[in-house]
């Protein structure tokens, strides 16, 4: 069995007194679709954060293609890794963000290619020719030139995309990546979404699209109070009979348009 | 000599600021120390008493310099701390998310530092840089007391010579304005080309 792109395993994590992740056991198989879903504080978010260790668990692990992030544990006691070896992990992993993060004082493809110029140490030119063909994938190659602060929403996010993309990363992770963006900008980064998925990507999506992650995942989550409840084919997860804590979920999106899953 | 001393002192200043700001974040104890004392004498003694102080404690130190370098220093190092203040506000400015996403994409804290936080806070801070940038114009008054001869000693001078106090200091005050208004507009000018600006 080859490893799986990102096995979580009995992962905690708590604030304070707060525990918002209980004992999360999951695995990402590779080329996949996984959508997390699940009620604001359900945890999804910060699970997905954790496995860019852009949060610490308290407890558990995670495993990056068989490779430790974060932590490494030893005879029982756990050390955080070096900022390198965390640098090395983490590298095969792209990160969208809901409020897409791009660098306001650089261009689309000065976004793209700063990582590549800083990180990679590729000549200017070899740097920006990549992440053109970045841009390009993403229908954006005629708005290189252009700061954040001149593109709508939907396409600063598919730059956030080619951004991740330009560091060829094996799995891609997205927080809500289109809750900041409204329904007609929604659907243009769904589709790159989709293209990637097609491309045999390995993805991880926190999501409030119910009908992308029933229509292009391969597994559904859903996390209530920080518990994953289960995970499925979307086929499976929206069947009927339901779990009626899904149930009462999915009842909130009948006003907005999910209703074709009922 | 006071547009020179100014600006030079500005652009030192600049870097300094930077540098402390760095020393700010950094974690360590004893540099976040160093910074916050250094801020606090720089900012809190006139700068005519730091002036005089380094005129006379170089020499005793076996230092000597000439009365530019003393200006500069005490000028600069005086700019330093305030363009420090100016800039934490930017830096503390910097969305998190911004710093999340040069991580992701392999940036050492550093680089970080370098390509994100600084470009982003001075663009935050660029108002407030020409405000500093016209007190220091006027600053530069006080550098006589070193022995550079600038723009209000030679007022000073001549005013002596020609008995004609009025009319000199009348036209040293136009000309201090001047230059400031020409400052003042460039600054305008940048700001407006400055490009990504976080959203207003």
């Amino acid at each position: 069995m080859t490893t799986p792109a990102i096995s979580v395993q009995n992962v905690s994590k708590r604030y304070g007194e707060t525990l918002v992740l209980r004992d999360i056991n999951l695995e990402i198989p590779r080329g996949e679709v996984t959508c997390l879903i699940g009620p604001s504080g359900s945890g999804k978010s910060t699970l997905l954060r954790c496995m860019a260790f852009l949060e610490e668990t308290t407890s558990g692990s995670i495993l990056i293609e068989g490779e430790p992030l974060g932590f490494i544990e030893k005879d029982g006691k756990r050390r955080a890794q070096s900022p390198s070896e965390l640098r090395a992990t983490r590298s095969k992993v792209g990160m969208v963000f809901q409020q897409f993060n791009l660098w306001p004082h650089m261009t689309a493809l000065g976004n793209v290619s700063a990582a590549l110029r800083r990180v990679r140490k590729m000549p200017r030119k070899e740097a920006e020719e990549r992440a053109m063909a970045q841009l390009t994938k993403v229908g954006l190659e005629d708005r290189a030139g252009h700061y954040p602060s001149q593109l709508s929403g939907g396409q600063q996010q598919r730059v956030a995309i080619a951004r991740a993309l330009a560091l060829d990363p094996t799995i891609m992770l997205f927080d809500e990546p289109t809750s900041a963006l409204d329904p007609e900008l929604t659907g243009e980064v769904l589709n790159v979404m989709r293209a990637l998925a097609d491309e045999g990507m390995t993805m991880v999506a926190v999501t409030h699209e119910i009908g992308f992650a029933a229509s292009v995942g391969n597994t559904v989550c859903f996390l209530d109070q920080g518990k994953l409840l289960f995970h499925d084919t979307p086929e499976k997860v929206f069947a009927a009979p339901r779990h009626p804590r899904l149930e009462q979920f999915l009842d909130t999106y009948l006003d907005r348009g999910a209703s074709m899953l009922k | 000599m006071t547009i020179f001393v100014s600006s030079i002192s500005i652009l030192l200043g600049l870097g300094f600021a930077i540098l402390l700001s760095a020393m700010r974040m950094s974690g360590n104890l004893v540099l976040i120390n160093f910074a916050r004392v250094f801020i606090s004498f720089f900012r809190g003694v006139p700068l005519l008493v730091q002036l005089l102080l380094i005129f006379n404690l170089l020499p005793a130190l076996g230092l000597s310099l000439s009365s530019l370098a003393t200006a500069l220093i005490g000028l600069s190092l005086c700019t330093a701390a305030y363009q420090a203040e100016n800039l934490r506000g930017g830096f503390e400015g910097v969305p998190p998310g911004l710093i999340e996403s040069a991580e992701m994409a392999g940036f050492s804290p550093t680089q970080t530092f370098l390509h994100i936080r600084t470009p982003i806070a001075l663009r935050m801070t660029f108002p407030a840089l020409v405000n500093e940038a016209i007190l220091i114009l006027k600053a530069s008054s006080l550098v006589s007391v070193v022995g550079l001869i600038e723009l209000t000693k030679m007022a000073q001078n001549l005013a002596a010579s020609t008995y004609m106090p009025l009319p000199i200091f009348a036209s040293a005050g136009l000309i201090y304005l001047a230059i400031n208004l020409v400052v003042a507009a460039i600054g305008r000018r940048a700001e407006v080309a400055l490009p990504g600006l976080p959203a207003k």
